[in-house]
């Protein structure tokens, strides 16, 4: 449950088939929702929600858009359904 | 007066009773040759396929205490409730190799619990029968939180009496056919519940956020009205953004609960029933789809508040139940019939994770405690057996527990289970990628974010309600002699000082050359995938039918 280092400090030798530079995107939605300046604030309103309700939903897209292009870029061809 | 909501209480029975029908059928859903065996009792076969997972792990995670309790901390505190969904979206990436790690390994050594690797990888029976130990007080309080959750619909519709035992008495017969058809068709039951549970959460929810700004006058004066009333109210921390002094405990406490979550039994058990990596990773990137949800229900907090909702009063004299926010707006706002699909939903969802928290402690104790001690020589047919005993067991232990505790004892230790369960993540979770850690270090790192963390969760006091002690996660850092109003949450401080004891310790008991086991695995383990050969058997069933999931 620690940060998802892509680098598996000491198993990862023999057969690094976790191992993508891809998986570093990772830290994006980890890092960027816990950031409370981005959106303590009210101001711009998006339909009535303030900046804080409706940009911390938006970061869903944001965790979503991540590991899914991570997904598509790191499965094995043909295999890892 | 149960009279008055007589729509409703039929509409629940209905979809309840239907429910419970299905949960007996499951046995025969997607049938195994032996049922006799702990991975198909306790695991589903470990064959479910993407929609199965999504469903079973969504349903899992997102519990009906957390439908009934983030809107409740919403409607009482405001944003320092939302952290939530932040909580929500970083877990999902944070975990995403993790647990394919945690699969791979469990598939080729056949684990059923965390324990069970942690006693393969560090070699030391201790130390696993801890995290067993630890999981299953943790699962506990979580067990009956979902009865809380229930309780809050009867209430609002008045089908529990004054007396101790009527109060309680819908809740005994609820739990008693839960209890019936887990022990029958094992992980299966929550398996195919978890789809009606879901589908009735989705409409509802989806409906409510519609209808409800309508009717209110938009979402602009929802927060409005929001805000007016956090202004009038004397409590510094509450309002609809955070102020300089919760944003650390906010962000601690989103982050916490994230690492904590999957290090829970129950979170394992839904991940290690699924049938390949492929499903694991596909569904880290699908679940986000329940945050969303999370994150509109716990909006409902405010709309309750346009509302003018009151809660009903609580237990004891002159408090008030904040958990019967939810019900008793849907009851106010919605047609009866409506409000009764509602209630079946947050009723319905409160079984699902209820049976997986029961199977993921009956396998603990079964896995790490019965078969580590007590009888080594095991058949698996014995093990099933065990566990559905066991699961009874724990289902009866959570119904006393509401029945004649205050179940504020049982929110309590849940708060004090979110901090414990973090405790294990060095050997668990960390034990995935790295066996530098002794296992000796390990265990004096339990031990010391263990004492750590309740004595921090002893001094947190809440002047509001008058309670002194374990009032809350967030602690002050002033009472570290930080010249501060600034307030953190406990899991991380003592997860850190775990991280730090088992660190230091580690290097010494190197220096000193104190032995320390063998690794039962390779790192070639950490990669293997369904159609491994050295997988173990068992995961080639009539899955291929499983449709493929959204993501």
């Amino acid at each position: 449950m620690a940060a998802p280092e892509p680098e598996a400090p000491t198993t990862a030798r023999s057969r690094a088939k976790d191992h993508s530079p891809w998986n570093w995107l990772l830290f994006i939605p980890i890092v960027v929702p816990l950031i409370p300046a981005f959106f303590n604030a009210d101001s711009p309103r998006l339909f009535g929600f303030p900046r804080f309700y409706w940009l911390q939903l938006a970061w869903i897209i944001l965790g979503v858009a991540t590991t899914t292009l991570v997904y598509q870029m790191t499965k094995k061809r043909g295999g890892d359904r | 007066m149960w009279r008055d909501h007589l729509t409703e209480i039929i509409i629940f029975t209905f979809l309840f009773l239907l429910v419970s029908a299905m949960g007996f059928v499951a046995a025969r859903w997607r049938a195994p040759r032996d049922m006799a065996h702990l991975d198909e009792w306790g695991l589903g076969g470990r064959s479910f396929g993407g929609w199965i997972t999504w469903f079973l792990v969504g349903g899992d995670l997102y519990t009906a205490y957390t439908f009934v309790a983030v809107p409740a901390l919403i409607f009482g505190a405001g944003a320092a409730g939302f952290f939530a969904v932040p909580y929500t979206i970083v877990i999902y990436p944070m975990v995403f190799l993790v647990l394919c790690r945690l699969w791979s390994v469990s598939h080729r050594h056949g684990f059923v619990t965390p324990a069970d690797f942690v006693r393969n990888r560090f070699d030391s029976p201790i130390l696993a029968l801890l995290i067993a130990i630890t999981g299953i007080v943790a699962t506990m309080p979580y067990i009956a939180l979902q009865l809380v959750g229930i309780e809050a619909v009867l209430k609002t519709m008045g089908v529990t009496g004054d007396s101790a035992l009527a109060r309680h008495l819908p809740i005994i017969i609820a739990f008693a056919i839960l209890a019936a058809y887990t022990y029958q068709s094992g992980l299966r039951a929550p398996a195919l519940i978890a789809f009606v549970k879901d589908s009735l959460i989705y409409i509802v929810i989806l409906v409510a956020v519609f209808y409800l700004p309508y009717k209110l006058g938009g979402w602009g004066s929802i927060f409005d009205a929001a805000d007016a009333k956090f202004k009038a109210t004397p409590a510094p921390g509450d309002g609809i953004l955070l102020n300089a002094n919760n944003q650390l405990q906010y962000v601690t406490l989103a982050f916490g609960s994230a690492l904590a979550l999957f290090l829970y039994p129950h979170s394992i058990t839904g991940v290690l029933a699924s049938r390949n990596r492929g499903v694991i990773k596909r569904n880290m990137s699908a679940l986000p789809a329940y945050s969303l949800l999370l994150g509109l229900i716990a909006l409902l907090g405010y709309m309750a508040i346009a509302a003018g909702v009151k809660p009903l009063p609580g237990a004891k004299a002159g408090s008030v139940d904040g958990n019967t926010v939810v019900p008793l707006l849907f009851d106010k706002q919605f047609p009866d019939w409506f409000a009764g699909v509602a209630y079946a939903a947050i009723g319905i969802g409160a079984l699902v994770p209820a049976a997986i928290m029961s199977i993921a402690a009956a396998n603990l104790f079964t896995r790490n405690i019965y078969k580590e001690y007590l009888k080594r020589d095991a058949t698996p047919a014995q093990e099933a057996n065990v566990s559905k005993i066991a699961s009874l067991v724990v289902k009866v232990g959570a119904v006393a527990c509401i029945v004649f505790l205050d179940p504020q004892f049982s929110i309590d230790l849940q708060l004090i289970g979110g901090v414990i369960i973090l405790q294990t993540l060095p050997a668990v979770a960390l034990g995935l990628y790295t066996r530098w850690f002794h296992r000796g270090a390990l265990i004096a790192g339990w031990v010391a974010g263990m004492g750590l963390g309740m004595w921090m969760l002893y001094q947190v006091a809440n002047p509001t309600t008058g309670k002194k002690h374990f009032a809350g996660s967030a602690f002050p850092l002033e009472k570290f002699g930080f010249d501060t109003p600034k307030t953190i949450y406990v899991g991380i401080v003592a997860v850190l000082v775990n991280l730090a004891v088992a660190a230091l310790l580690t290097l010494v008991l190197r220096a000193a050359k104190v032995a320390d086991g063998v690794d039962g695995t390779t790192p070639d383990d950490y990669f293997a995938d369904e159609g491994d050969p050295r997988v173990t058997p068992g995961a080639t069933r009539d899955a291929d039918s499983a449709p493929e999931p959204v993501a």
